[in-house]
């Protein structure tokens, strides 16, 4: 790799380069937590926006539909400004961690409801009409019968937004609220020496992005066709 | 309510996020179609130079690439930096983001046209590039469609991120308007300032949006017209 530097006449300072590892890989696991808690929101928030979606009412369709299409459409990173920046004149004030993996959350919530909607529509309309038939009440046809059928299938569409989110999540350093970028950025700032930083932070981001979408890949060659 | 000023200067913002994204899904277009094609090549290299190409630029995301190309680079190269070398580097670093997406589209694409019709090419003794241009490319088209229109909504939004590195797009202006009302006497809530934003990134996707579905019907009908 110096020879690649070398070649444009810049000198790569490996001491340097170990020196400031540490402090980047903490940077790289505060961005896996991010990562970890925002999916968590975003799994469960999906499922609540994909089971509304399908409500008979259309006073609570309607507007979930705009609602998912909205965020949908716009970037995360001003939605991040907005939920940093606007909730608190309207009596929220989140933490600017707090307010990553919310917006994380939602952002990726409107991504998972669309796989769970097309879950659930896969799973049989008699599942349904026997539920129907053997008078079980909404919440049991849900957990027991439609929902152990339908998550499954939307598995390894989760994990592609695991790690979409995760490629998502430095973006942390907008609202100050720590990560990879963040430190990195810092060290640059502090040292005034920003190539061997950003080249530790991206080596380090790649170690860690692609292993994870060859597994999804894996994932879903193994399981995302069967059940078809 | 925001002052014809303010309003001025979002949509100067949003010409600026226009421009970036233009260029970039022009730069990801080429992008995605070499590497996209390379990755169907005989040629055992070409095939793993795009695999390469590809796991890099998605994995390393498009907002550790921007930081990469705006901050690390110049001092890499030992050039200047400045507002228009930073637009270009901008552009770049979205540019190879989305091109990996992009080539695996292709890629896909072009799969799915049935072997026959390769088949039928060889058999007509046509050279490679006629095979791509007249036969396999044109169908292929018309699968790839509707996964490009998410992908360069996906990149539109993506051109938020430029604000990150001092380029004055739609989100820097934002930005910057809230930071002079909380200084101002006259103040602009920032809902309103940040809601204004996100509702002209909406009606570009939107937009957008139409435009790919425009072109699925008026591609698709042309191509698949004739097909008894």
């Amino acid at each position: 790799m110096s020879w690649i530097f070398a070649q444009a006449g810049f000198s790569f300072d490996w001491d340097y380069a170990r020196e400031i590892t540490p402090p980047i890989a903490r940077g790289l696991w505060e961005t896996v937590v991010a990562t970890l808690v925002g999916i968590t929101i975003g799994m469960i928030l999906g499922l609540v926006l994909a089971m509304l979606r399908r409500s008979r009412i259309r006073a609570i369709r309607w507007p979930v539909v705009w609602i998912i299409e909205f965020i949908r459409s716009t970037p995360l990173l001003v939605q991040l400004f907005f939920i940093f920046y606007v909730m608190p004149s309207l009596g929220l004030i989140l933490s600017p961690f707090v307010a990553l993996v919310v917006g994380l959350g939602l952002h990726y919530g409107t991504y998972t409801s669309e796989s769970y909607r097309a879950g659930i529509e896969n799973v049989e309309r008699g599942q349904w009409e026997a539920s129907t038939a053997l008078n079980l009440s909404p919440a049991t046809t849900w957990s027991r019968i439609v929902l152990p059928q339908a998550i499954p299938t939307v598995i390894p569409a989760l994990g592609n937004y695991l790690v979409s989110m995760f490629k998502d999540a430095p973006l942390a350093i907008a609202i100050a609220a720590g990560g990879i970028l963040l430190q990195a950025q810092s060290i640059a700032s502090r040292t005034f020496r920003p190539v061997e930083p950003f080249t530790v932070m991206g080596l380090m981001f790649l170690a860690v992005s692609i292993p994870a979408a060859l597994f999804v890949r894996y994932l879903e060659k193994r399981y995302g066709y069967e059940r078809g | 309510m925001l002052s014809g000023r303010q309003f001025g200067a979002l949509l100067e913002g949003a010409w600026i996020t226009v421009q970036i994204f233009v260029f970039a899904a022009v730069l990801g277009t080429i992008l995605a179609l070499i590497f996209g094609i390379m990755g169907l090549s005989e040629k055992r290299l070409l095939r793993a130079i795009s695999r390469v190409y590809v796991e890099v630029a998605r994995g390393a995301s498009a907002i550790v690439l921007l930081f990469y190309a705006a901050f690390a680079i110049p001092i890499i190269l030992g050039v200047r930096s400045g507002n228009t070398f930073v637009f270009v580097a901008g552009i770049i670093a979205l540019g190879i983001n989305m091109g990996g997406y992009g080539a695996e589209v292709v890629r896909t694409g072009i799969q799915s046209v049935p072997r026959g019709q390769t088949e039928a090419t060889i058999a007509l003794n046509l050279r490679v590039r006629d095979r791509l241009r007249h036969v396999i490319l044109p169908q292929a088209f018309v699968v790839m469609i509707p996964p490009y229109g998410n992908l360069s909504i996906e990149v539109l939004k993506g051109t938020a991120l430029v604000s990150l590195v001092g380029i004055s797009d739609l989100t820097s202006e934002a930005q910057n308007l809230r930071v002079q009302q909380a200084i101002q006497d006259n103040r602009t809530p920032s809902l309103v300032i940040f809601g204004t934003a996100l509702v002209i990134y909406f009606i570009f996707s939107q937009v957008l949006a139409l435009f790919f579905r425009w072109l699925e019907k008026r591609i698709g009908g042309k191509w698949y017209g004739a097909r008894g």
